[in-house]
Formats: structure tokens, sequence, C-alpha cells
């Protein structure tokens, strides 16, 4: 499979620059600059090796179905342009045909052999992609999927973060790839980063596993694709593909117990006073709520709301003064906290790095 | 109540009061009114879906756009997948199956008429609940709610931990209900076909419309009734305490999958199947020429039947099924392909070599054959299971089955409607309309559909009220939502075309189109009795044999 893709490298090109044509001048008129490496979702520019079978095997189905296509097509268009009625045939009735044996039964077989041929190519790729054993030194997360959010846990590593997943580039010759557990706290969620892996549901009391061996570094865009409830649709998710040593440097962080700043001790008193503690841990303190995400490292994330915002100082404001300005039907409420409270949490929340 | 002009077939009484005509129309229990009835309820539910589209195109044209918000929107899509699938579609199949099963069979009625007056007014009723539900659905709080799950309403979103209120109540009752009128149709359509076939008319001599709507009913029976079950006990669970899809209770998710698409895929066919025949009947027609292959059409009908009760799960292909369970629905929905292939092969042979009329019946059936040419294809890369881990839940997908039912099912309704609203109304349609019609239909559709697949390929999931900027999908929304406004303003001219030509149009006669079964017999509209004689028939074109007695059709057969 590996050596047919590198064969249709080609053809995959004009493909793409089709896509590009219709998506550059949307692209060019993009509120917020995205990063070089920031990997737009296609599934057409796969960077890991399940994403990569599935394109391998989606090229050869496209080349199939499109000289079906092509052969179809052909023969309509003949038929409407040959077979049209005209001043000269118009006052007597064609041949009557009624059928014909032979060319029904080529009819027949001929597409019964065009689906065991499809049918074999996909069943192997279902197999490598659904049936790859789990190395020992894979990473292993469990993804939890909640109203409007993701939840990522390394049970071997001792880290809760949220919306965010770090996992480590994967070098072909000594692959460590990450094995997703789905899980979910709620409805049904869908886990889809087109350029890593085809798309896998949480679905409560359901375990469900994907993995990736992302070839390479950078963040890959994607989000919920199964329909959960008043905000799927901002329920983004972002990965970050990190080199080895920045993943390594990313855990030790994500592993250390909360920053005590004391200069921000109003803003913790706050937090720690309101209900924000029922639903939200802060590591080393006696917040351990577990409804919404674990605000640990909250500075580590570029983002809140599960990418619906920007994590700057302002957004973080406006999101906990109220979450509805940023994502209505959020189950998150607002606080009614007064504009000081309210300055003092956010102070508190910048020193979570 | 009573009424005292007595009616005299074949007569027109003019001076008549209204409310003695609606008196007739509601208590009718004749196949062609009811007929009517379901066509005229699926265009106004047709009407009702498209403005939901439109204002759900409208909210995608821009990213970030707050037209509506996200709860009205995730109304819109639930009611308008909900309308379009069993409010429009079905009803308007059995309209046409209604009207026109008797007619082409050589029979007086529906074998049971009551029941066909009940099973409408209980899908009709379906149709009011699910819209009552705007009013009422809130119950004493006061406001109204639409459903707002999603067509095929996963567990556990519709466990009331997750929609309170009563919106998925009233969601559950509509489809009940209307499906309790399914059943009861599949039953008299199948009953009609099996026992009240005119003398001559063997199973092997009916036409092929008659053919499909027996095997689509058959379907009926079949998948509807899982679907009425799993609404039962999803009641159950809401009402009663029941635990089936209630995932905090142990239930299972899953189930409710497995249920839903064991009626949710044959549901398609069931949509489908009926506009197979209406190709059957009017492409042989418009191309002077018998159906290429009529056994086989037959057989491959029979054969999709068959074969698509067993391909549900490929809309499961995301939801963590072992390899072996996706492989063997991968390989059946493949299959389904080889019988769907031989029909449009069958349709291509049997212009091939005659001599195509393009009125606007077949301009529709050839749009039908070209884009029904592609979803199937699409549909093939959605069989791929690996494959469709990348393409379901997204925008591709939403194309591949709006190229099915839009493409495929609408345009082969309007062949149908082009085609037998002489018949039915005694009236032609205007063809200069017509056109306009077609044309921009074709340019609204394609640029919509055509174009929907590339932000699926892209990333966009499907159910979202808006979009992030910048990633490929913004020009795409935009003109799809475009094409949607070009399609809107051909439907505008349909119905235009509709009113206008029942008052003005040409009249018809018995046979406008020198048509061969047993329906263009008679005058049109035609008569309460339908047949004033029962007829009798020795081959499948009986009206060929009799403009043709030097050379029959029963002389091949």
């Amino acid at each position: 499979m590996q050596m047919q893709c590198a064969k249709h490298a080609n053809r995959m090109s004009i493909l793409q620059m089709v896509l590009v044509v219709f998506g550059s001048a949307a692209a060019a008129a993009a509120a917020e600059p995205i990063a070089p490496s920031t990997g737009l979702p296609n599934i057409f520019a796969p960077e890991s090796t399940p994403a990569r079978s599935i394109f391998g095997l989606s090229l050869f189905v496209l080349a199939i179905t499109g000289i079906i296509f092509i052969v179809v097509f052909t023969l309509l268009v003949y038929s409407v342009v040959k077979f049209r009625s005209t001043a000269a045939n118009a006052d007597r009735e064609p041949a009557q045909v009624y059928g014909s044996t032979q060319i029904e039964l080529a009819w027949t077989i001929i597409p019964i052999l065009i689906v065991v041929v499809l049918f074999l190519a996909t069943a192997r790729v279902i197999h490598a992609v659904q049936d790859a054993p789990q190395p020992p030194n894979a990473i292993e997360v469990t993804a939890i999927g909640h109203q409007y959010w993701w939840e990522f846990r390394y049970p071997k590593l001792g880290i809760v973060t949220a919306n965010e997943l770090h996992i480590p580039v994967s070098d072909p010759d000594h692959p460590t790839p990450t094995f997703l557990k789905l899980l979910s706290a709620d409805t049904d969620h869908s886990f889809w980063i087109p350029q890593l892996a085809g798309k896998t549901d949480l679905v409560p009391n359901h375990p469900n596993s994907m993995w990736m061996d992302p070839y390479r570094t950078g963040i890959f865009l994607g989000q919920c694709a199964q329909y959960c409830g008043v905000q799927h649709a901002k329920m983004l998710l972002r990965v970050s593909v990190d080199g080895r040593e920045d993943f390594a440097d990313w855990v030790r962080s994500q592993q250390q117990p909360a920053v005590q700043d004391a200069s921000v001790a109003a803003g913790r008193r706050v937090f720690e006073s309101t209900a924000c503690i029922n639903c939200h841990a802060v590591a080393g303190t006696n917040a351990n709520g577990r409804f919404g995400p674990d605000l640990t490292h909250l500075m580590s994330r570029a983002t809140i709301a599960s990418g619906a915002a920007p994590n700057t100082p302002e957004k973080l404001r406006l999101w906990i003064q109220d979450p509805n300005k940023i994502k209505p039907g959020s189950l998150m409420p607002a606080m009614q906290l007064s504009d000081a409270d309210l300055d003092a949490v956010v102070s508190y929340m910048e020193t979570l790095r | 109540m009573s009424s005292n002009a007595i009616t005299v077939p074949g007569v027109q009484i003019d001076e008549k009061p209204w409310v003695d005509t609606l008196h007739e129309w509601v208590t009718t229990v004749d196949h062609k009114r009811l007929g009517v009835l379901y066509i005229g309820y699926a265009l106004l539910f047709l009407v009702v879906a498209g403005i939901e589209a439109i204002v759900i195109r409208i909210q995608l044209m821009y990213p970030h756009n707050d037209f509506v918000s996200p709860e009205v929107f995730n109304r819109l899509f639930t009611m308008h997948g909900t309308t379009m699938v069993f409010f429009m579609g079905m009803p308007i199949l059995f309209g046409f199956a209604n009207y026109l099963v008797p007619l082409m069979v050589g029979a007086r009625d529906m074998a049971f008429p009551r029941l066909n007056a009940f099973s409408f007014w209980l899908s009709a009723l379906g149709g009011f609940l699910l819209y009552f539900s705007l009013v009422g659905a809130n119950g004493l709080y006061g406001a109204g709610n639409a459903p707002d799950v999603g067509w095929w309403a996963y567990a556990p979103l519709t466990a009331r931990a997750f929609s309170p209120g009563h919106s998925t109540d009233y969601w559950t009752l509509a489809l009940l209900v209307s499906g309790f009128g399914s059943i009861g149709t599949a039953i008299n359509i199948i009953a009609t076909i099996l026992c009240m076939r005119c003398p001559g008319m063997k199973l092997n001599r009916m036409p092929l419309l008659a053919w499909l709507n027996l095997v689509m009913a058959g379907m009926v029976l079949i998948a509807v009734s899982p679907l009425t079950a799993a609404q039962m006990m999803l009641l159950i669970d809401r009402y009663l305490g029941g635990h089936f899809f209630d995932t905090q209770a142990g239930g299972s998710a899953v189930l409710w999958m497995h249920f839903f698409w064991i009626f949710g895929h044959p549901e398609v066919y069931i949509l489908i199947i009926p506009c197979f025949a209406f190709m059957s009947e009017i492409i042989p027609v418009f191309s002077r020429k018998p159906i290429f292959g009529y056994p086989v059409m037959v057989a491959a009908t029979v054969c999709i039947g068959f074969v698509s009760m067993s391909v549900w799960a490929h809309h499961m292909f995301t939801v963590g099924m072992n390899s072996y369970a996706n492989s063997f629905f991968a390989i059946t929905t493949m299959a389904v392909g080889v019988p769907t292939g031989i029909k449009i092969f069958n349709w291509l042979g049997t212009m091939w070599g005659g001599r195509i009329q393009f009125k606007v019946p077949m301009l529709f059936c050839i749009a039908f054959l070209f884009q029904f040419l592609i979803a199937g294809l699409t549909g093939i890369m959605l069989g791929s299971a690996a494959f469709a881990s990348q393409l379901s839940l997204s925008y591709f997908v939403v194309a591949h089955f709006h190229y099915t039912l839009v493409g495929g099912v609408i345009v082969a309704v309007f062949a149908a409607i082009y085609y037998w609203y002489p018949k039915i109304t005694g009236r032609m349609l205007s063809e200069t309309l017509g056109k306009w019609h077609f044309w921009l239909f074709l340019i609204g559709f394609h640029l919509t559909f055509d174009l929907m697949h590339f932000p699926g390929l892209l990333g966009m999931p499907r159910r979202i009220y808006t979009y992030e900027p910048g990633r490929g999908w913004d020009t795409l929304n935009m003109l799809v939502s475009i094409g949607a406004f070009i399609q809107a303003i051909a439907i505008l001219l349909f119905v235009a075309n509709m009113v206008i030509s029942y008052f003005k149009g040409d009249k018809a006669g018995n046979d406008p189109w020198d048509a061969w079964t047993l329906e263009w017999s008679i005058s049109s509209p035609p008569p309460a009795y339908n047949f004033a004689s029962i007829p009798v028939v020795a081959s499948r074109r009986p009206l060929w044999d009799l403009k043709h007695p030097e050379d029959p059709d029963s002389r091949y057969e």
C-alpha cells in the first residue's frame, strides 16, 4: 500500500490543486492567520499511517468509480444524441427490442467482478487499520467526550488535560504510535482529525479505540463529527504533534502541580469559594471537580472553550463572565461575579501555566 | 350532514356548495382522491421542508454567521430531515402508488378502500403531530419547541436527561402514527396487486410500476416494524423507567442505532424503488420501445429488496464494530450496486436504438439517470468501510444522500408529475414553464450538491450550525447556498406551472403521450369507477396491442 501511494502521488496533486483552487480564496480572506505548520483538515493530505492507508484505498476506489462513470456517462450521452427523435424518423416506431440475454449477463457479471475487487481492497485496509497490534512503547491516551469539550487522560503518565491533545511524532524506523481509548461521559461524539486517521465515535457504555503515528510535527485540526447537542459545532479539536524532546518537556511540565502564586491569592479565594470548583480541578488545591476541563495548566493551552476562542486574557474574562457570549448553549453557567472578582479570577487563571 | 346533490358518475355538477366538496374529499375512500390527497399533502411538506433548508443554507453562507441560534439550527435540520423522509418522500410515493396501481392492473379501487383512507389520515395526523410540537412541545412551560435530536435521533440524546420537555415525544409519536399508516398502505398495495389484477394480467405481464411497488410495499412491512418497536421502547424509556437506550443506567446507545438503521437503510430503497418504477414506465414511452429486459428488471428489484435488508450497519462504520462486521457490511453494501447497475444499464438499453422524445418528463428521467449514477458511485465509496471512516458524518455524506434523494427521488417525482398530471387533472402542464423549471433546477442542484462534496473532504462535519473561517470551506458554502436559492426559484416555477395549467392548460385527452399501459385507455381524469368494463389484457403493453393489431406484443412474450 505504501508503494501504491508513492505511485499515485502525481495524480493526487491534480486533485489537490482542484481543492486548493476552491479553498484558496477563502483561506486568503481568513480572519485569523494560521501558522504554516498547522495542518488544515483534508483527507487527501495524510500524515499518519491509518490516514495514509485510507488515502491509498480512496485513490483506488476513485479510479474504479471514475472509470465506471466515464463508461456509463458516455453511453448515456451517446444514446441521447444518437437516438433522438428527428423529422426523418418521426412517423414510424423504432424496432421493438425486448432484451438480450448475452448483454444482460455481461453487465451482471462484470459488476460482480468489480465488487469483488473493491471488497478485497477494502477488507485489507480495514484489517490493517483496525487490527493493528499495540506495541509496548505506544503512548496511551484515554479520550473522553463531554458536551461540548474533550478530556484527555494519560494513565501511564499521570496527566489530565483538555481539548488540545499532545502526542509525540513517530519516526517510521522506531514508531511510537499513540493509541486512544475513546469513552463518552454523556452523548455520542466522534473523534476526527482527517490528516491523522478516519473518525471513530465516542459512545457511552461502548469503549472504542483508535491509533495514529504522525509523520511530522505541527498542529492538526479537527472537530467532533457526531451530533452531540446544542454546541456540537464548537467542539473543536487540536492535536499538537511534538518532537520527542518537546513532548518530554510537555509531559514534565504537565506532571507538575499547579503554580502557587501568592500575588493572586484573592483570585484563588474567589475561585475556591464559588461553584467553580464543583466542575473544575486544579491539581494541588482543593478544586477537584470533574464535570469541566482540568485547569491545572490552563495557560499551556492555545485556546479555551474547546477551541471556540483563543486563550487571551480578554477572551478568558469574557468566557468567565458569560460563556454564552462565546458559545451559546455551553453547559458552563455565567457565575455573576462582580468586576473585581472577575479580574481576580482571571489573574489567578493566568498564573496556571 | 347529508348531501342532497346526487352525483352521477361522469357528470359534472357545477354548482355544489364548497362544504359538500370538502365533505366528499375528507370522507373519500376512492383510491384516486386519496392518491391526490397524499400528493398534495406531500407537496405542502416539500415547501415547508424546503423553506427550512433555505434557512439552513442562509445560516451557513458565512463562517460565524448568526442568522439563527444554534438551538434553532438544530431544530431546523431535524425537522427538515424528518419531514422530507417521512412526510414528503413516503407520502408522495404512496400517493402515486395509490393512484396508479389500481389503474395499471385494471382494478376499480384498492383492495381495502377504508383501510386506505385510514392509512392516509394516520399519516396526515403524524405530520400534524410533528409540527404541533412548535406549539405544544414544552407543555406547561408555555413555549413551543420543535425536536432537535436529528432525524435519526441517536440515543442517549433522546433520553430525558438530554432532551427534557416534549419535543422528542412529538417526534416519536409522529413517526409511530405515520408508521402505522405506512404499514396499512403497504398491506393494501400488496393485496391489490396480488388479488385485484384484471383477467389476463399474470404477474409476469404486470407493468413494472406495479412490480416495483409490490417490492416496495413488502419492504415497508419488514422495515417499518422495527422502527415502530424502537419508538415504543423509547417511549418506555422516557416515561415508564425503561433502560433500553438509557446509557446512564446501563442501556445501549448502539442498540438504538441498529434498530434505527435496520429501518433506515431499507427506507432509502423504499423511497428509490418507486422512482425506479417511474423510470421504467416513462423512459420506454419516450424512447418508443418496450422496457429492455423486463424479467431481469423484476429480478434485480427483488434482489435489491433482499440485499438491502442486510446493509444497514454501513451507517455505523464509525461506531466501533469489529473488522469482520465492517467487512461484512462493506461487501453487502457494494453488492447492492450490482442489481442497481443492471437497472441503469437496462434503462440505457431501452433508450438504445429508440426514438427519444425530449418532453419534460423524459428530460427529468435523463437527469435522474445521470445523477443516480453519481449517487451510486459515491455510495460505493461510502460502502468501502475504511474510506467511509473519513467520509461519513461529513458534508460528503450529506452531498451523497441529497444526490440520491433530491437528484434521484425528487427529480423522479417531477418526471412522474409531468407525466401523469394530464391523467390526474385532464390538463397538460406547460412545456415552456416545465423546461424553465427543469434547467433552473438542474443548475441549482448541481451548484449545490456537486460542490457540497468538497467541504466534507476538507473535514467539515455535518450538523454544525457554524464553522471556523480559513479552512477552505467558506467559498464552497457560499456557492452551495446560492445553488439552493436557484433550486427554490425553480420550485416556485413548478408550483406556478401546476396552478396555471390546472386552469389554462391544454386539454389532455385520454392518451397524450401515446403510451401503452391501461391508465391511458380511460378518460382524463378517470371516472370514479375507473373502467366501465374490466379490461382483458394479453401482454405487458395492452395499448400497444390495441394500436398495432398487426404486430402485438403478445406474439413475443
